[in-house]
């Protein structure tokens, strides 16, 4: 519940940010460089003099949007992989399997750093990269669930009754691997924000002056030895989101699938 | 047994081999994909046409693809990755230079994951639902969920810029190991001690340890000998796994102390888009990666005696 409350607060200060915040996150002020943060500015203000409360609101528009469509976009492809591998085993397993090792081979955050370094930086490639990159967690997990789901006797029953493929899949098998799917994408999400962020932090996120939280921070190395409130923020709110997703996820396992509860 | 972790074995180093060629390939392939004259991206955009015909020759680039695929295997077995497109310097030399220092950050940060995360998921596990257990528990979904990146820079915040005590950035001793060494066991730990734990609350439910408390043995012997031993096989493979985590985490953490390692070789290479170097670097982190992986596959068969070589 905790987890939602966060994530709710962040979505909504998200959606709401052009009417309870008073500055624009990209507008420059000079005349308030690196002010530390005080009633006007709660969270200070950058290098440029921009109102940082109001970037690290807006970033999470940002950085949200790329977690939910990075995921979606990982789902959309690993999930139906996930499912014709299981249900078909044999040749189409062997080789998406293979694939899958392939991708595996290179660590998580190595290859979207791999994917974006082909791709180029900008919010686009960013989703591309990160959704990629977590294809191959939805390909096993899924394939997983329909190695079982295929045996039992509702699967057989359709495919005795003559039902194609594809309707068994989609109807009988997809709703099955439903409540894995719901608790591996939320903390996906985390781990998917984590990823972008740290692209961000790279230099090889969105491209600037666009507010985006590892963005922000990378900005912020620059100047750690004189303000520590221009790391501080922005690093706490992809914690607090990813904290958020995890502890969603958790819980969410604990009543989708209490077999999975953690001792 | 014996006869059958040797089957084991030589199956799963033979699983190893279409993977690691489809690593290669990627690698391979990476600087074909990109839009433009393969020769040219990996010259340099400054390069002379001379330097860009060399090159081309050098790799075979007007011979079939199957061709060049094999040169860039023999080459990439003799150790010759190209030049670096910004230093001129070979890939190998680049690499070689910065590896102890990536190394050694991954080993002492390995090291502090490893002691820290079993020792505390052992103490936890004896404690469970107490006030210590959930502060733990806590402690260890904050090390899930923290940023590398924001870790390192608050640390530095506190210890280097604040009190002074350490380093901010860069190699300069034995002291500037420390920072950047817990920054990237940070994620890692948290992982070995959720898994301890779990694993030890399992082994401590069994049957031969009921039967060990029911001869009166003291609960540290308990523990000890009889729990500890068989929880732990479990947490030998995730230390092995976490290798994945600690490249991801070495280049974020490096970047961000400033570290000379392969880490921020490959941002910076990414960045002025040295594509020999990307590959190279690409290529060493796979394949480091995937031995691991198979190195702990097999040494979970050498120590679980009730594995099933199927």
């Amino acid at each position: 519940m905790a987890g939602l409350a966060v994530l709710a607060v962040m979505v909504a200060s998200a959606a709401l940010a052009g009417v309870i915040l008073p500055y624009n996150p990209d507008t420059a002020d000079l005349g308030a460089v690196l002010h530390g943060p005080s009633l006007a500015h709660p969270f200070g203000t950058d290098q440029l003099g921009r109102d940082i409360l109001t970037r690290v609101v807006y970033g999470g528009r940002i950085s949200l949007l790329i977690g939910v469509f990075a995921v979606a976009l990982g789902a959309a492809i690993g999930v139906p992989l996930g499912i014709c591998a299981g249900f078909y085993r044999g040749a189409p397993d062997a080789l998406i399997l293979r694939i899958v090792d392939v991708m595996l081979a290179f660590p998580g955050f190595l290859l979207a750093l791999v994917l974006i370094s082909l791709l180029g930086v900008g919010f686009t490639n960013v989703i591309l990269s990160v959704g990629i990159a977590s294809i191959p967690v939805y390909i096993r997990l899924v394939r997983g669930v329909t190695l079982s789901v295929r045996e039992q006797t509702y699967v057989e029953s359709a495919r005795a009754a003559g039902l194609p493929d594809w309707i068994i899949m989609v109807r009988h098998v997809l709703p099955n691997t439903a409540a894995p799917i719901i608790v591996q994408s939320t903390l996906q999400l985390g781990t998917a924000l984590l990823t972008a962020a740290g692209l961000g932090f790279l230099g090889l996120g969105v491209v600037p002056p666009t507010p985006e939280w590892g963005a922000m921070l990378g900005e912020a190395q620059t100047y750690l030895l004189t303000t520590w409130y221009m790391a501080t923020f922005p690093g706490l709110a992809i914690f607090a989101a990813v904290m958020a997703f995890n502890l969603l996820g958790d819980g969410l396992r604990d009543a989708l699938d209490p077999r999975m509860k953690v001792l | 047994m014996a006869g059958g972790f040797v089957g084991f074995a030589v199956r799963r180093v033979l699983a190893a081999i279409p993977t690691l060629f489809g690593v290669t390939l990627i690698v391979f392939f990476m600087v074909r994909m990109l839009p433009g004259d393969p020769a040219r991206i990996l010259a340099g955009e400054l390069a002379s046409q001379e330097e860009v015909n060399r090159i081309r020759a050098q790799l075979g680039l007007t011979k079939p693809v199957v061709v060049q695929y094999e040169i860039f295997i023999r080459n990439a077995l003799r150790g010759n990755l190209g030049r670096s497109t910004v230093t001129q310097a070979p890939v190998a030399y680049e690499i070689e230079t910065r590896l102890p220092q990536t190394a050694v950050l991954a080993a002492t940060a390995t090291v502090l994951a490893g002691v820290v995360g079993i020792v505390s998921g052992i103490v936890v596990s004896t404690r469970q639902y107490t006030p210590t257990d959930y502060l733990v528990t806590v402690l260890a979904l904050a090390g899930v969920s923290i940023p590398v990146f924001w870790l390192g820079l608050m640390l530095m915040l506190v210890f280097a810029v604040g009190l002074h005590l350490v380093p901010a950035g860069g190699d300069a001793g034995p002291t500037s190991l420390i920072l950047p060494s817990i920054t990237l066991a940070a994620f890692s730990l948290a992982i070995i001690e959720r898994m301890t734990r779990s694993s030890m609350l399992e082994t401590l439910r069994q049957d031969y340890v009921r039967t060990a408390r029911a001869k009166g043995l003291a609960e540290r012997l308990v523990v000890y000998r009889h729990a500890l031993r068989n929880a732990l096989i479990p947490v030998v493979t995730v230390i092995g796994l976490q290798f994945g985590s600690l490249i991801g985490g070495a280049v974020l953490t490096e970047t961000t102390f400033a570290w000379p390692g392969i880490g921020r070789l490959l941002v910076s290479a990414i960045s002025s888009r040295d594509y020999p170097v990307i590959q190279g670097v690409v290529l060493l982190f796979a394949v480091t990666f995937l031995v691991i992986n198979l190195v702990m596959d097999l040494l979970y068969g050498y120590i679980d005696p009730r594995i099933k070589y199927g």
